[in-house]
């Protein structure tokens, strides 16, 4: 296989035609999704990856199909396990850049307990969940971010559920980078996104991706409306997590922008032993003789 | 084995030595402790425990059989007990015979149960103890006594004391060749004057002198994934699977790997299937519950066709069941778990050797054939230390065979969207790209996919890919192992079938057996997916019985192979019946139990053609003979 320089370290010159496919997107005309598609396509320009340096892990649902439409190693994974599988690819080669990307449902319903424990290990990844606020693919049921009195198929007299809140419990969780989008704009978008795939360390991105055809409150307009943008306070600095929260509880989360970004060393980083010399995927084959004998004296 | 009841002195060529005592007293420690020292001598020695699902309190015992063969499985007999309260006493009442010493505490005035006519020697273990340093080296106090009794040089079980416990100071050294040497003068002045100087026990026959290794079935897989490159391990601590995770803990570091203890046995298996994705060789092990949690996910490794490596070290079930407990009962879950059609491997290792070599081969063939392996082991063999030959672990010997899979060079000239991941070609396993090779770019999608990986509901290509994933497994021949080994007569009156632990147990049945004049044969089945049914069929064909002995309650191996259509494939050469011999009391087969049921079998007429089975026979704990099953 190829050697594997730092992602960070060299840039390669792409357009965003080289990470294209050739796969007709499954998408409904309008799905907030093709905007996450594009802003992450021009994300990945602007860094300057290479697409074979890059493996998406996608969850299951509309969003899940990201990864078809990406030029890149794509898995297309079981329902809620995007985080421990594009975990595993990480450690096995941490040259790879890893991108994680589902839906709220896959992230927030089934993948909760993973998303708790990707957050405080820091693994050196970029989450990006694709939030409509309705299971899409399945034609309209209420979805863990929906908010109380939320009406749709499977709740046709009003949500009476909490909402989750992502974003607070990635900065509780111990997440370094927490950031939020909105796949009608494009431009901030795309700046949050490179922002989180620069990070060294895991990199939370909600974005707000409507469902044109199920979810008739959280739309475009809707979005366009209620959405601030942190920049607005030219004194905010994000680098406190207490302040992070407030803002959002201010705001009742509907802020875009980096609101938490910290830099400490990453899950790989500080393992015992492990070497980015020497990943896994490429170790030393045949064990001497002598440390052969040496581990197996644990046995006499 | 033991030939003291002929009343001559004969040389012993195995003795059963226990220790029982509270969990949490160090009784684990010492049985390992007499495990190496008799290793140190030359012995052969396997060593089992019982114990408890709590971390202190409640009875726990450890044994050890030390031979001057090979041995693999357990044996009821004790030989000479160390009690260290009276319930170990009761608990092993049914293992001691007229021959057998009871090493007890006098503090707690031992009673033995009316009739056992074995010998008890009172000595002050704890008193002694506490003379020397502290009351918690009455165990060592106990071992000296053992080992004096057993005729063992006390410098040279001094010499291993002090390697064993030199980096915690010469104090601990001095205490434990004080109180070793303190229970060898105690058993020796009991002897003296109670019993006129004279052993109650035969002398053992020396060891052969040769150095092995002691290892237990987690720890000879932890040293296979070792020796076949993997360098990563996720997994979820679970009894009695987790010590395969402590083996690595300190190993992987100084090999630049990691075990990662993840959040859930999803989530375990769930990193395994993205560090293979990236071309990593990496595993979990697990047991039953783990496994129910991982099925989702080994579906999706078996349709994105990436390689992975389940260990499964199976125990009491279902549910939590008996954790702490041996059973074969995930066999059906190993073999058809997860939903949909998805083929994949389940290697059945039966010793430490086995372990070893099978947990290197699911890597190679994991590799080879791009799908998921599983190895197939339980808590007896897990957990119940062996000595294995060093030469059974040479790593130079061991092979990496990473797999069919595609060169940069080949990527270049096939050029941007040239290459085909998931290619029809002849065997069905397409060479694969690993993340960072240029143009290499594929999806593995768990949804249905073409051959570029794309996502697609086409029923052409489904049936296609369907035949593409399940004709990886068509030649059982070819896998590196044979799928079965048959071992006896060409026609045999009795064949015992059997894998994993239990196949030693069978082994150590039919010598019983044969030693009776029974024409019996043993099947060690070495591959259970692909299931090796014409061989079987084969070796089968000329026998009268066919004995299908397993821990579980439904007869899971058995039903396996008729699902196989064993019973048709039988019907069409003679006369073979299947039947079954079950146990699942919590407890692996005793090789006496094995012989005491294939007895039984015998003298049953063959059942009526059109009756349906036989109905099994059970063996338990406390059961002196096999039962029919409606009979409990």
């Amino acid at each position: 296989m190829t050697t594997m320089r730092g992602a960070l370290e060299m840039m390669t010159t792409t357009t965003v035609a080289d990470w294209k496919t050739s796969a007709p997107t499954w998408w409904c005309p309008g799905c907030g999704d093709f905007g996450d598609l594009s802003a992450l396509q021009k994300a990945l320009v602007a860094v300057g990856y290479a697409p074979e340096e890059v493996v998406i892990v996608a969850g299951v649902g509309c969003s899940g199909k990201i990864g078809n439409y990406v030029n890149s190693y794509n898995m297309h994974v079981t329902h809620g396990r995007t985080l421990p599988i594009a975990m595993g690819v990480k450690l096995a080669n941490p040259h790879l850049k890893v991108i994680a990307a589902g839906g709220d449902g896959d992230g927030f319903a089934l993948g909760m307990g993973h998303f708790m424990h990707a957050c405080r290990r820091n693994v050196d990844m970029t989450y990006i969940v694709m939030d409509n606020q309705i299971y899409g693919l399945t034609k309209g049921q209420t979805s863990p971010t929906s908010a109380p009195g939320f009406e749709s198929k499977s709740t046709p007299e009003g949500n009476v559920e909490g909402a989750v809140d992502p974003l607070m419990l990635a900065l509780t969780a111990g997440a370094t980078f927490v950031a939020q989008g909105f796949t009608g704009n494009q431009k901030k978008l795309q700046a949050v996104l490179e922002a989180g795939l620069q990070h060294r360390g895991f990199a939370f991105i909600n974005t707000f991706s409507p469902c044109p055809t199920y979810n008739k409150v959280n739309t475009f307009d809707f979005f366009r409306t209620e959405l601030h943008d942190i920049d607005e306070d030219p004194g905010y600095r994000p680098n406190d997590r207490i302040r992070a929260m407030q803002v959002l509880l201010q705001h009742r989360q509907l802020l875009q922008g980096v609101f938490y970004r910290e830099e400490r060393p990453s899950f790989h980083e500080l393992l015992p032993g492990f070497s980015e010399d020497k990943p896994p995927v490429n170790p030393d084959w045949q064990l001497s003789p002598a440390l052969w004998g040496k581990l197996l004296n644990l046995y006499r | 084995m033991r030939q003291t009841e002929r009343g001559e002195e004969h040389l012993l060529h195995e003795v059963n030595w226990k220790i029982g005592g509270v969990q949490g007293e160090g009784i684990d420690s010492t049985g390992d402790i007499m495990a190496l020292v008799c290793n140190g001598l030359g012995y052969h020695i396997y060593s089992n425990r019982v114990f408890s699902s709590r971390i202190k309190g409640g009875h726990t015992s450890a044994k050890v059989r030390i031979a001057t063969r090979p041995v693999a499985a357990p044996v009821q007999e004790t030989h000479v007990l160390v009690a260290l309260d009276q319930e170990s006493i009761d608990k092993s009442a049914a293992e001691l015979n007229a021959g057998s010493c009871v090493i007890a505490d006098s503090g707690f005035k031992p009673c033995l149960p009316s009739g056992s006519g074995a010998t008890v020697i009172a000595l002050a273990l704890t008193a002694l103890a506490r003379e020397i340093q502290a009351p918690i080296l009455k165990n060592t106090v106990a071992l000296g006594a053992s080992a004096e009794l057993l005729g063992f040089p006390l410098e040279e079980v001094q010499a291993y004391t002090a390697t064993r416990f030199g980096r915690k100071g010469g104090k601990v050294v001095e205490g434990n060749a004080k109180a070793l040497a303190a229970g060898a003068g105690a058993l020796r002045q009991y002897l003296d004057e109670h019993l006129g100087g004279r052993s109650p026990l035969p002398p053992l026959a020396p060891g052969d002198g040769r150095q092995r290794l002691v290892i237990s079935g987690n720890h000879a897989v932890a040293m296979g994934a070792v020796a076949a490159g993997c360098r990563l391990m996720a997994t979820y601590p679970i009894t009695p699977a987790y010590e395969v995770m402590d083996a690595l803990v300190p190993i992987f570091p100084q090999v630049g790997g990691a075990v990662v203890q993840m959040e859930d046995e999803l989530a375990s298996l769930a990193f395994c299937i993205g560090a293979g994705f990236a071309g990593a060789r990496s595993f979990t092990a697990t047991s039953g519950p783990g496994l129910s949690l991982m099925q989702e996910n080994l579906g999706l490794a078996a349709i994105t066709e990436t390689p992975l490596v389940i260990v499964d070290v199976q125990r009491g079930g279902p549910s939590s069941g008996l954790p702490t407990k041996h059973e074969q009962s995930d066999l059906l879950a190993m073999l058809h778990g997860t939903h949909g059609d998805a083929p994949r491997i389940v290697l059945a290792p039966g010793d430490v050797a086995e372990a070893f070599h099978d947990t290197v081969l699911a890597f190679n063939l994991a590799d080879r054939l791009h799908t998921p392996v599983i190895v197939a082991s339980d808590l007896s063999l897990g957990l119940w230390k062996q000595t294995l030959e060093e030469a059974d672990v040479d790593i130079e010997r061991v092979e990496i065979d990473r797999g069919p899979s595609v060169s940069d060079a080949e990527l270049a000239a096939l050029g941007p969207g040239g290459f085909s991941r998931y290619a029809w070609v002849p065997g069905g396993v397409s060479p694969r790209s690993l993340p960072g090779q240029k143009y290499g770019q594929f999806q593995a999608a768990g949804v249905e996919h073409n051959p570029k990986g794309n996502v697609t509901e086409d029923s052409a290509n489904r049936v296609r890919m369907m035949r593409k994933r399940a004709m990886k497994f068509a030649d059982v021949e070819d896998l590196g192992v044979p799928g079965l080994v048959y071992e006896g007569p060409d026609e045999p009156e009795l064949v015992l079938v059997a894998y994993g632990s239990t196949s030693r147990s069978v082994l150590e049945g039919a010598e019983i057996l044969r030693a009776e004049g029974v024409t019996v044969g043993t099947v060690r089945l070495r591959v259970l997916a692909p299931f090796p049914i014409a061989s079987l069929a084969d070796i089968l064909g000329p026998a009268r019985v066919a004995l299908f002995v397993e821990n579980n309650f439904g007869a899971q191996l058995a039903g396996l192979v008729r699902f196989h259509g064993l019973e048709g494939r039988l019907a069409a050469r003679g006369r073979c019946e299947i039947r079954s011999l079950l146990k699942f009391d919590g407890f692996q087969f005793y090789s006496a139990e094995v012989a005491a049921g294939a007895r039984e079998t015998l003298k049953r007429p063959p059942t009526q053609p059109g009756f349906g089975p036989a109905e099994p026979f059970v063996m338990a704990a406390g059961l002196t003979q096999p039962v029919l099953m409606s009979a409990i």
